[in-house]
Order: structure tokens, then C-alpha cells, then sequence
């Protein structure tokens, strides 16, 4: 009964967050005006056109009435049209694989790094290599990400010549932009890895571990890490919403065609229907990530379940 | 041994210099006005995207207009402290009230403070100004409101966190006794003791805000094109990336070097404040 309890109550928050936060959008989005109008005001139609779009969005009826049919689009799929790119629901699904690609990569490109790094730093606490690995993750938080995209372009794509600068065109255009966002992400879990493991070496099945005279390879990666993996996993979970922020950014800088330079393109051509449902579909991603991790969590450690 | 010793010495001297090299930034902020007349708008087309390094006029180079690239990341630093200490500081003022009320009351106080910390977990400050200012046009004023609007949240958990256990303090109960009204009890007595934590996590939030203003401004969300300012330099200069990457990275590493120096800083405080490490 607590089990269930414990995860119907998550539901229920999760499913106000997302009512909450949908309801917030599209109020704001309504706030803009008439969009029959201001798309009159930006490109050259006829009052034919602007009575389809009126009709087509449905702006003729009552406000809670269009965000019903929004949030039923968002579970159906059908998502309606956008202002001058037809359908979304096909640009808007482009661009989500695009963005969860990009950041995947960029997540296992972060673990690749941070993992050993932060084991090592843990192990070798107040050594040398523990304060340069400490300085270095400083370092790689005090970074506006976009501009280590820029630099990597300089260095890689003017000087070398070696990666493509720009756009989604071979495997080879992931690299640059998953790295940018992986040394960003790489700074924060490094330090995570590092307090994580700190902990559980100090803890008393570690000593028996090693008192049972297994290898110091075994003590640290099957024992240690797979324990302090749990609060790692809670990190990357709380995490998820600013990674999603900061993909928004270097998708543009590396023209990535990801729900970022979507938003941001909607926003140049006033697109608001795009643009309302690409910020919707990115917050409901969040809170789904964060109830995943939540219930993740208790399944693997059953002694959160009092909490 | 001794050179671990030293290390530690020899970073606790870098910092130091990096926190130096922020205030000077800082001091040369303040004084930019005197410094650059021009404000780092004055164009020169005939000075265009001169290389850095070359003359005394120009040490830094010159932009695509002819602008002084030193002047403007000077003038523009303005802006970024500017924004900055003003959001974390009208965050920490409103944070601080609700926390209190949150953590003395309970109730609805502390319902509304949790629920809207669920909220804002959700839409992470670079989408929430995306939606917004998309709406409202973009401006100093505006970025410095919504970043206050969005990080409120965390200091009002922090002081209700602190609350909750101050409130039951002999010195509070024997206020209490006193009949002291509660507001007194909570500006005068409990807010006193309540407010420490609050430095270690301003100060990185400080250099976070930076860094999101920056991006903005990259983004054409932010600061007014025609006020110098680093995010906006980077902006402009990504186009001349291949002829004159002078003009990207000198913003670039401004921003680089200020922030790492807060973070520093931030560090610093927390290990010195707070050595259980009870804040992160």
C-alpha cells in the first residue's frame, strides 16, 4: 500500500506540473494577439488565408476549449498546423529524434569521461590529480557552452578541416556538438561521481570487500560504483532540465535540427503555434524524466519508499 | 606530502589571483565610462577588423564596424555583473520572505512554495524565457524579472529548510514567551541565524546568471543588440569566425574567466562556511 501510494502521489504531481506549465504556455502564447493578424503584418496573405488559419488553429473558440484540443493533440499526435510550415506534428518529431540523439550522445560522451575521472579523483582524495581534476570541472562550468561550440568550429572545422561545422549531415556532424555538450555535463557529474564514491568507500561493506581480499578493480567498479550509481542516476534526472536548456543553445550554434533551433527559428518567424508546442513537449519530457528517475530510485533503494 | 601541501598552496594562491583579476575587471567596469568616452560604440570603418596584438590604439583588434574590441568587452562586463548580482539579489529578497513565512507558518505558504518548486523544475529557466520573452520582447529589464521570477524558488527553500529547524530554538520559543509579535521574531531573531547559507549559494548563482545572459544575448533573446555586452559580441562575431576569430574570443574568454573567478569563490565559501557541505 505505501508502494502505491508513494507512486500515485508522484502521478499526481507530475500531472499538475503538466497541466500547470501547458496551461502557463498557452496562456502566454494567447497573450500574443490575434495570429491572423500579425501574420498579415509579416508576410504577404489574403483574407482567405487568414480565415483558414483561424479556422484550422480553431481561434474562434473559448480559450479552454483550444487547450483542450492542445493537450489531447499532444496524447493523439495530431498537433495541427503550424503558420507557414504546414503540419507540426512531422517537423516536431524530426526534431525530437534529432535532440534525444544529440543528447544521448552527449550523456554517454559526459559518462565516458566522468566515471573513471571521478573514481580516480575519489580514490586519490586531496592528491594532486584530485585538485586538477576539481580545477578542471570548475573550469568546465565557468564555460558559456555555445562558445566552446564556436571554438571547437574554429579549431576543427576552419583550421583542420577535419568536422563538418554545421548541420545534420553524416555521423560525423554529432561529434562536435555532443562533445560541446558532454565537456559541459562531463563538469557537474564529475564532481557528482566524485562525492558519490567518497561515500560509499567509506562504508563498512567496502572494508568487507577488502578484508575479503578482493581485488582493488573489483572493490571499486562491481561494490562501490554500482552503489553510489543510484545517486548518480537521481542527479542526471534532476539534471535533464537544464541539459535540455543548454541543448537549445548549441543545437543553433552547430545548426543541429533539434527542437531548440526549432523553437528559435519559430520565434524569428513568430511561428507561436510551433513554438508552443515544441516548449510543451520539451517541459512534459522533463517531468517524465524525473518520474522515471523517481520511481527508478525506489525500485532499486526500497528504503526511500518511508520517505 | 609537501607537495600536496604546496598544491593546495598554490591553488588558494591562483584563486586569489583569479578573485584579483575579477575585481580589477570589476574596478575597470565601474570606471569604464572615464576609461572608453566612446562607450565601445565609437566606429572607425577605416580600423576594420583589425588583427589584436598589432597597435597600442587597438590591443585587443577591432570588430567588422571598427569598434575597439578591449573597450567593448570592458563596457560590456558592465552589463553582465550588472545583470548578474541584480537577479541573484532580487532573488535572495523574495526567496527570503516566502522562505520564511514558509518555514514559521506551514500551510498554504508551504504548499505554494512546494508546488512551484515542482513547476519550475519542469521548465528550466532557458525555455521559460524563450516562451516569454518571445511574447514580450527582449530587454535588460525583462531578462533580470524572469531570471528573479524563476530563482526565487531555491532560497525560499533554503530558508525554510533553516526555518524549520530554528523555529523550535530555546531563544525563539523564549521570544515567543516574550509575546513578541511574529514578525519580529522572524526579521529580528530567526532570519539572523537563517542567512548564511544563503551567501554560499548566491555567489555561483551569480556567475550561473551570467552565463544565462549570455546566452540569451547570444540567442537575439537578450540585451539590446546596440549595448556592448559579451554574449551579444559572440553573437555578432560568430559570422566573422573564419577571418577574425579575435572578435568571438575575446568576449568569450571574459566571460570565461569571470565566471570560473565566482565559481572560485564559491567554492571557497562553501569549503570555508560550510565544511559538512550541508548546502549542496
Amino acid at each position: 500500500m505505501p508502494i502505491l501510494g508513494y507512486i500515485a502521489k508522484r502521478g499526481l504531481q507530475a500531472i499538475f506540473v503538466v497541466v500547470a506549465v501547458t496551461l502557463f504556455i498557452s496562456f502566454a502564447i494567447r497573450l500574443t494577439g490575434d495570429p491572423a493578424v500579425m501574420m498579415r503584418e509579416s508576410a504577404n496573405v489574403t483574407p482567405e488565408d487568414l480565415e483558414r488559419v483561424r479556422e484550422g488553429l480553431g481561434l474562434n473558440r473559448p480559450f479552454l476549449v483550444q487547450y483542450w484540443d492542445f493537450l489531447s493533440g499532444l496524447v493523439t499526435g495530431d498537433l495541427g498546423a503550424s503558420f507557414f510550415r504546414g503540419p507540426i506534428a512531422p517537423l516536431v518529431s524530426d526534431a525530437l529524434g534529432a535532440t534525444v540523439l544529440l543528447a544521448l550522445t552527449s550523456l554517454v560522451v559526459s559518462l565516458i569521461i566522468s566515471i573513471p575521472l571521478g573514481v580516480y579523483a575519489a580514490r586519490h582524495r586531496g592528491s594532486v590529480s584530485d585538485q586538477i581534476i576539481r580545477l578542471l570541472s570548475l573550469t568546465g562550468l565557468s564555460f558559456p557552452n555555445f562558445w566552446l561550440g564556436i571554438v571547437l568550429i574554429l579549431i576543427f572545422s576552419v583550421s583542420l578541416r577535419w568536422l563538418p561545422a554545421s548541420d545534420f549531415r553524416s555521423p560525423a556532424s554529432l561529434i562536435m556538438p555532443a562533445v560541446t555538450i558532454g565537456v559541459i555535463l562531463t563538469a557537474t557529474n564529475l564532481r557528482i561521481v566524485r562525492t558519490t564514491m567518497l561515500d560509499t568507500l567509506n562504508q563498512q561493506f567496502i572494508m568487507v570487500a577488502r578484508a575479503k581480499g578482493l581485488s582493488e578493480r573489483s572493490v571499486i567498479y562491481k561494490h562501490a560504483l554500482r552503489n553510489s550509481s543510484i545517486a548518480l542516476v537521481t542527479y542526471l534526472g534532476l539534471q535533464f532540465g537544464s541539459l535540455m536548456g543548454g541543448l537549445v543553445v548549441v543545437e543553433l550554434v552547430f545548426n543541429w535540427p533539434g527542437m531548440g533551433t526549432l523553437a528559435v527559428e519559430a520565434i524569428a518567424q513568430r511561428d507561436y503555434p510551433i513554438l508552443q508546442t515544441v516548449i510543451s513537449f520539451l517541459a512534459i519530457m522533463i517531468v517524465a524524466v524525473n518520474l522515471l528517475v523517481d520511481l527508478v530510485y525506489m525500485a532499486l533503494d526500497p528504503r526511500i519508499r518511508l520517505e | 606530502m609537501s607537495a600536496f601541501k604546496s598544491f593546495e598552496f598554490v591553488a588558494g594562491i591562483v584563486l586569489i589571483a583569479l578573485i584579483a583579476l575579477i575585481a580589477l575587471i570589476g574596478g575597470a567596469v565601474l570606471l569604464s565610462p572615464l576609461l572608453f568616452p566612446g562607450g565601445g560604440t565609437a566606429q572607425s570603418l577605416v580600423d576594420r577588423l583589425t588583427p589584436p596584438f598589432q597597435t597600442w590604439e587597438y590591443p585587443l583588434g577591432t570588430d567588422p564596424l571598427g569598434r575597439d574590441i578591449l573597450a567593448r568587452v570592458v563596457v560590456g562586463g558592465r552589463v553582465s555583473f550588472f545583470v548578474g548580482i541584480s537577479s541573484a539579489i532580487g532573488a535572495v529578497a523574495i526567496g527570503t520572505v516566502v522562505g520564511l513565512f514558509a518555514g514559521y507558518y506551514r500551510g498554504v505558504w508551504d504548499t505554494f512554495l512546494m508546488r512551484f518548486a515542482d513547476i519550475q523544475l519542469a521548465l528550466p529557466f532557458i525555455l521559460l524565457a524563450i516562451t516569454v520573452i518571445a511574447i514580450i520582447g527582449p530587454g535588460l529589464d525583462r531578462i533580470i524579472f524572469l531570471m528573479i521570477v524563476a530563482q526565487w524558488v531555491q532560497y525560499a527553500r533554503l530558508i525554510r529548510g533553516s526555518v524549520l529547524s530554528l523555529r523550535r530554538a530555546e531563544y525563539v520559543q523564549a521570544a515567543q514567551c516574550y509575546g513578541l509579535r511574529d514578525r519580529a521574531i522572524l526579521f529580528k531573531h530567526i532570519l539572523p541565524n537563517a542567512m548564511g547559507p544563503l551567501v554560499i549559494v548566491g555567489t555561483p548563482n551569480v556567475a550561473t546568471n551570467i552565463l544565462l545572459e549570455s546566452s540569451l544575448t547570444f540567442l537575439g533573446l537578450g540585451i539590446d543588440p546596440l549595448i556592448p555586452s559579451w554574449g551579444g559580441m559572440l553573437a555578432g562575431g560568430r559570422n566573422y569566425i573564419q577571418t577574425a576569430p579575435w572578435v568571438t574570443i575575446f568576449p568569450g574568454l571574459a566571460i570565461m574567466l569571470t565566471v570560473l573567478g565566482l565559481n572560485l569563490l564559491g567554492d571557497w565559501l562553501r569549503d570555508r562556511l560550510d565544511p559538512l557541505g550541508r548546502t549542496t
